[in-house]
């Protein structure tokens, strides 16, 4: 007999559960290690993850929504350092829209690959994504082409029915200089349909509060504390390029790294135009885990005994 | 989204994980030889760099924290290697000019393992090399350890 999509979906759900169970189980055999994030939420810097540590990211976004109801958009973020010039992540995104519907809204699976080998003024990083998403998705991981708040308004039950299976590609560039990071991302989107190329960009700049670190192990240091800002947005597409017809953000973000390998990251932001959100609040918390290539590789090789 | 899909992404992930991981858990004396080898390779630039701290006296104590937080896992409690990295209290490591090591932590070793650290400010990058600086020789080491 065939499922229903609702059966299916609940099963999915049930299995997805079930592997966050396994996985969360896992890494509680892991010692966590401590890790030095810079506040960004949409923009990324050069400094890729460590080799064999694996980072558990969750993000929230708040929107406000003019012509809808507000909505909260989550994902997850599994990043893993396969070596010290190659990181890979994968998400998992929801929204709840309030008054609307709570939805899994798709999976992204995204490689950062660092092709020079030291560092220099501007060290580039080529960024590689696949993205299946439907048309609910809310995270505002990036701004593309021509997307513009009314994009947001459509009832969950209707924009889930489109499907959205897009490459994106990034262009990073980023500096570390005197303490600060300044990074600049040129994004080009392909959407896998006959539709045409878009682009956007992200920018960010950040300082953590103190450059040197202290003689003893303390949570609420200065040098604990990262301050930035970035500045995101669509650029329009192939057809019609440019700042117009689209949304622009502007965000100031903090991050606290503790110790213990936690880190936290608040970042409120507002819309620049009037096809912006007003206003978005964004966080996160994220936990780092070194040695867990070790592991998994250990277990892989028990198996094989 | 089908089921099959993310089972496929998820697949190749894992695949990818075991692969690296695999490789960084072979360490050969050679590589970490190797690793060695890139000190002779930091321009004179470096080479002339006094380190601004030398007259710090936390910048040791302050390097050990900043060890123990980013770079223990790899070189073991007390600095003397382990499966993934090499001893910094080998003679090549403590006879090696201070901007040698300040040069490899900002670059890193990025095709032998060795993360960059050049997201840590300078300041804290030169902590680690008095930190690192003061542990000694592996002789020393049997004797006592800098650490905070």
């Amino acid at each position: 007999m065939r499922s229903t999509p609702t059966n299916s979906q609940s099963l999915f759900a049930l299995r997805f559960a079930v592997a966050i169970l396994g996985l969360l189980t896992f890494l509680a055999c892991i010692p966590p290690s401590y890790s030095q994030e810079n506040p960004y939420i949409v923009a990324y810097d050069h400094n890729l993850e460590e080799p064999g540590s694996l980072e558990v990211e969750y993000f929230s976004t708040f929107g406000t929504q003019r012509g809808g109801p507000d909505f909260h958009a989550y994902w997850a973020e599994l990043e893993y350092g396969a070596t010290a010039w190659w990181t890979t992540e994968l998400y998992l995104d929801g929204q709840t829209t309030f008054g609307d519907s709570t939805i899994f809204t798709g999976f992204r699976w995204e490689s950062r690959i660092r092709p020079l080998k030291n560092e220099h003024l501007i060290n580039p990083v080529l960024y590689v994504e696949f993205e299946n998403t439907n048309g609910a998705d809310k995270i505002l991981k990036e701004i593309e082409g021509h997307d513009v708040e009314s994009d947001y308004a459509v009832a969950n039950a209707t924009a889930r029915q489109e499907h959205t299976r897009e490459m994106e590609f990034k262009l990073i560039l980023s500096s570390n200089f005197k303490g600060w990071n300044f990074t600049e991302n040129t994004i080009a989107t392909k959407n896998l349909s006959n539709e045409p190329w878009e682009f956007g960009y992200a920018m960010g700049v950040s300082r953590p509060l103190a450059m040197k670190g202290a003689a003893r192990r303390c949570n609420l240091c200065r040098q604990h504390f990262v301050v930035g800002a970035e500045l995101y947005g669509g650029l329009g597409d192939r057809y019609s390029f440019g700042l117009r017809d689209t949304s622009h953000y502007l965000g100031a973000g903090l991050a606290w790294n503790l110790p213990s390998g936690w880190a936290f990251r608040i970042e409120p932001t507002f819309g620049l135009n009037d096809n912006s959100h007003q206003f978005l609040l964004r966080w996160g918390v994220s936990r780092e885990f070194s040695g867990f290539g070790s592991m998994l590789a250990g277990l892989f090789r028990r198996r094989q005994e | 989204m089908k089921l099959y899909q993310f089972a496929i992404a998820g697949s190749l992930l894992f695949a990818g994980a075991i692969a690296s991981a695999s490789r960084q858990d072979t360490p050969r004396r050679s590589r970490q030889e190797s690793v060695y080898d890139e000190l002779k390779r930091t321009p004179e630039k470096y080479l002339a760099k006094i380190n601004p701290l030398v007259n710090d006296a936390d910048a040791a104590a302050a390097g050990g924290v900043l060890f123990e937080e980013h770079c223990e896992e790899c070189h073991g409690r007390e600095a003397v290697g382990g499966r993934k990295a090499p001893s910094l209290r080998a003679e090549e490591i403590q006879n090696a000019a201070p901007g040698a090591i300040f040069w490899i932590l900002t670059n890193g070793v990025v095709r032998k393992k060795m993360p960059v650290w050049s997201k840590l400010p300078e300041p804290e990058r030169w902590q680690l090399v008095s930190y690192i600086k003061s542990l000694g020789t592996h002789a020393a080491a049997s004797k006592t350890t800098a650490k905070p």
